[in-house]
């Protein structure tokens, strides 16, 4: 059973050694080390070392440390959501939606009401995509209508059902106050008034968004960092194939 | 030192395709006005605050003026009359319309003589006020030293601005000698200005007057403890451009976000509202002695940085010109730049040397504005600390003016008061370290950064010689800057521009058109 059984590794096997990093408002003196010393026993760390300790002035000290946590994982209860159609290269892709779907697929994307950060609508949309991997719009069997930064949820709403879109692509970057948790409720909301959210998929993505906090949201499927086209693509494709299978 | 050859016929050339470009607006500048001009002038005047809901009296008057389609003469005329008729401040005149006490178009006409006595004593009253927080930052200027080249600069984004003051002073002490209180993400699209001081935003702090007072006082607080002045920037875009930057020029802000551009493509704002509101907010900046800074680093985070790098230039260039035509001094001109290709490229560093020294070269005693990593920044601390280091490297090596500091948690969240304060040690430590490097070295003959910087500029003098054969609104509709395609009566705030009045009176922009010599 021991193999089942994750520690985090420093140079040992199941050492359980984290680094840590944090502020708190004391002062850079043995008083706030102690303080810093506290509060990770209570996080149940163990042989605590401070480190480092930088003054931030105006009454805080930044300390980072390393310390030993007796928690564990047991791997066998490990259980993920997460998107698990097939990825296909952009090729692969529009090869797939020739032969299993007969036309292009329409995706209407947007980063929302306050949000004005489009890199990751761009990442996944723009012709030139992300770090060598193209984006939408360069798909021969996508019909890509990207409409940038702070697209309020209705016209994102308007403009999918203007264009009989398969999919509507949302980004959300900025997260402060779980703002994207409120934008992209509302998304859903109106949708599902609009009589919208049936018709086609509704799919997010951004920093902070995981498959499983779509699914918690009512979307259909949600994209981390480090996500490309070719995923959101792939996804997009075997998911509206299986639609159609289903339907005939 | 580490200097470039660049072609001066090139440079001669782009030049003059850039002032061409900017020179043919000259029927928007001189026929046109727009609704927040006009709130600009009426809070020059002396309107400030907003009605219970919120609305700031300046939208109260232009709208009331608007909506009686008395505006066309600007608001500067029938706020005088009504100062006359009724004896009351422009305050006070402000509260009562909003009360429905009073209209605009029914007091009766005072002659022109007494009209253009109050608009000149009113005026003046507030130049002298600008003119005034101008030679008190000259005269601290003077009495703590120069500026630190590059000048570290740091952003706060509590939104809520007690909180943003705490983090400023923190990062102030610790080194930084230029805060930038980030707006709140959705301002740029507001048709008016919130008023007060704000606790919450998103992304952001929302930029009020007040706001500008309570971080304008807390900096002068560390400027005299540290005998450093501190400056402060905020950003005089998106639809209140130029009330933005009244704002700034009666609280003593330092620096503005001020691009010519930005708007049309970055927010989608109408170019004619955009270019006419930059040509009066950068008269006011120049005016008060404000910095402006522009925002090319955009260009390099939609496009690819090294394929791309010439619309940093051609952009650059452009907002010199525009710069120009408004008053604004070459020192006060924070021409944007960025450090955005992608680390993984073989000789990325060679490539981000040549482009700042075709920036720094091509802009000589300039401030020019570098920014940092942000594309390539994934989430990876540790790597992202060691570009935010290179970059300082080379922001160091080639004497920016202005150098805003990488976040090693850029992608994640909006900066923790340790990574600010990090971004600075990393800063302070490289600064010092290659503090004469330049000194002593030099580039082979017919080095490859050489080769590089030409090439950029020579890509950037043909694209802007074939945008002044088109024309600015026809390339932008084809996409040519960003790859982003914007039309000349899209985007926002069209509806807020319009064509003057014979009779039209403005009494700021014609009393520092003749004192700055335009």
């Amino acid at each position: 059973m021991k193999h089942n059984i994750i520690r985090p590794y420093g140079d040992k096997s199941g050492d359980g050694k984290v680094q840590l990093s944090f502020t708190l408002p004391v002062p850079p003196d043995d008083w706030g080390k102690e303080a810093a010393k506290q509060l990770l026993k209570q996080m149940g760390f163990e042989d605590i070392i401070i480190c480092g300790i930088r003054d931030l002035h105006e009454g805080f000290t930044h300390f980072i440390a390393y310390a030993v946590t007796p928690c564990s994982v047991d791997s066998s209860k490990i259980k993920v959501k997460k998107v698990d159609t097939p990825v296909m290269e952009m090729e692969e892709v529009d090869e797939f939606i020739k032969e299993n779907i007969g036309r292009k697929i329409t995706v209407v994307g947007a980063c929302i009401e306050s949000d004005a950060h489009t890199v990751g609508i761009d990442a996944i949309m723009n012709m030139k995509g992300y770090n060598h991997r193209y984006g939408l719009e360069r798909y021969q069997w996508f019909n890509a209508i990207n409409l940038g930064a702070q697209v309020p949820c209705e016209e994102l709403l308007r403009r999918a059902r203007e264009e009989n879109a398969d999919a509507v692509l949302v980004s959300q970057v900025v997260t402060q106050n779980n703002i994207h948790i409120h934008n992209l409720t509302r998304l859903i909301e109106l949708a599902e008034t609009e009589k919208l959210r049936d018709k086609m998929l509704f799919i997010c993505g951004g920093p902070k968004i995981s498959h499983e906090l779509a699914i918690e949201l009512g979307y259909d499927a949600g994209f981390g960092p480090g996500t490309y086209a070719n995923e959101v693509a792939s996804y997009i494709a075997v998911t509206l194939a299986k639609k159609l299978a289903q339907k005939s | 030192m580490l200097k470039l050859e660049l072609d001066p016929d090139m440079q001669n050339r782009a030049r003059k395709a850039a002032a061409s470009i900017a020179g043919s607006f000259q029927w928007l500048f001189d026929d046109y006005s727009s609704v927040t001009i006009e709130r600009t002038v009426l809070r020059l005047l002396g309107i400030d605050g907003a009605t219970e809901d919120g609305t700031p009296y300046p939208n109260i008057v232009v709208d009331h003026l608007q909506q009686r389609n008395a505006l066309l003469r600007g608001a500067a005329i029938p706020l005088a009359n009504a100062i006359i008729y009724t004896g009351m401040s422009a305050q006070q005149i402000a509260e009562e319309i909003a009360q429905g006490n009073l209209d605009l178009t029914k007091t009766p006409v005072a002659s022109p003589d007494k009209i253009f006595q109050v608009l000149d004593e009113l005026s003046d009253k507030m130049l002298k006020h600008i003119a005034k927080q101008r030679e008190t930052r000259e005269q601290l200027l003077q009495t703590y030293g120069p500026r630190r080249i590059p000048a570290i600069y740091v952003i706060v984004a509590t939104g809520n601005i007690y909180e943003d003051v705490i983090q400023a002073k923190a990062a102030a002490y610790e080194g930084a000698d230029i805060i930038a209180v980030i707006r709140s993400t959705a301002q740029s699209l507001l048709d008016y200005v919130p008023y007060g001081a704000t606790t919450e935003g998103f992304g952001g702090t929302y930029a009020t007057q007040e706001n500008f007072r309570i971080m304008r006082a807390a900096l002068d607080e560390v400027s005299a403890s540290e005998k450093r002045y501190i400056g402060l920037t905020n950003y005089a875009s998106g639809l209140c451009m130029p009330e933005i930057a009244a704002m700034g020029a009666m609280e003593r802000l330092d620096h503005m976000l001020n691009d010519a551009m930005y708007g049309i493509l970055f927010r989608d704002i109408n170019p004619k509202r955009t270019l006419l509101d930059q040509y009066f907010s950068r008269m006011i900046n120049a005016y008060a002695g404000i910095e402006i800074q522009t925002g090319e680093d955009n260009y390099l985070t939609t496009s690819d940085a090294i394929e791309k790098a010439y619309t940093v230039t051609a952009s650059q260039l452009l907002n010199e010109q525009f710069a120009l035509l408004s008053g604004v001094k070459p020192e006060k001109m924070g021409l944007g730049h960025a450090f955005e290709i992608d680390p993984d490229l073989e000789d990325s560093f060679t490539y981000e040397l040549a482009h700042a020294l075709l920036t720094r070269e091509l802009f000589p005693g300039y401030p020019v504005k570098y920014m940092p990593p942000t594309k390539f920044a994934t989430g990876n601390i540790f790597k992202t600390y060691l570009m935010d280091a290179m970059f300082n490297f080379a922001g160091k090596l080639t004497h920016q003016g202005v150098q805003l500091l990488g976040m090693m948690t850029e992608a994640i969240h909006t900066p923790h008061l340790a990574d600010r304060s990090l971004a600075i040690e990393n800063a302070l430590y490289i600064f010092n370290a290659i503090k004469s490097l330049d000194e002593n070295i030099t580039l082979v003959p017919d080095s490859f950064i050489n080769r590089r910087a030409n090439k950029v500029l020579k890509e950037a003098t043909e694209f802007l010689e074939r945008v002044e054969k088109e024309g600015l609104f026809k390339a932008m509709e084809r996409g040519e800057f960003a790859d982003i395609k914007r039309t000349e009566n899209g985007g926002k705030g069209l509806n807020g521009v319009f064509r003057k009045d014979v009779e039209y009176f403005n009494p700021f922009l014609e009393k520092m058109k003749k004192e700055l010599g335009l």
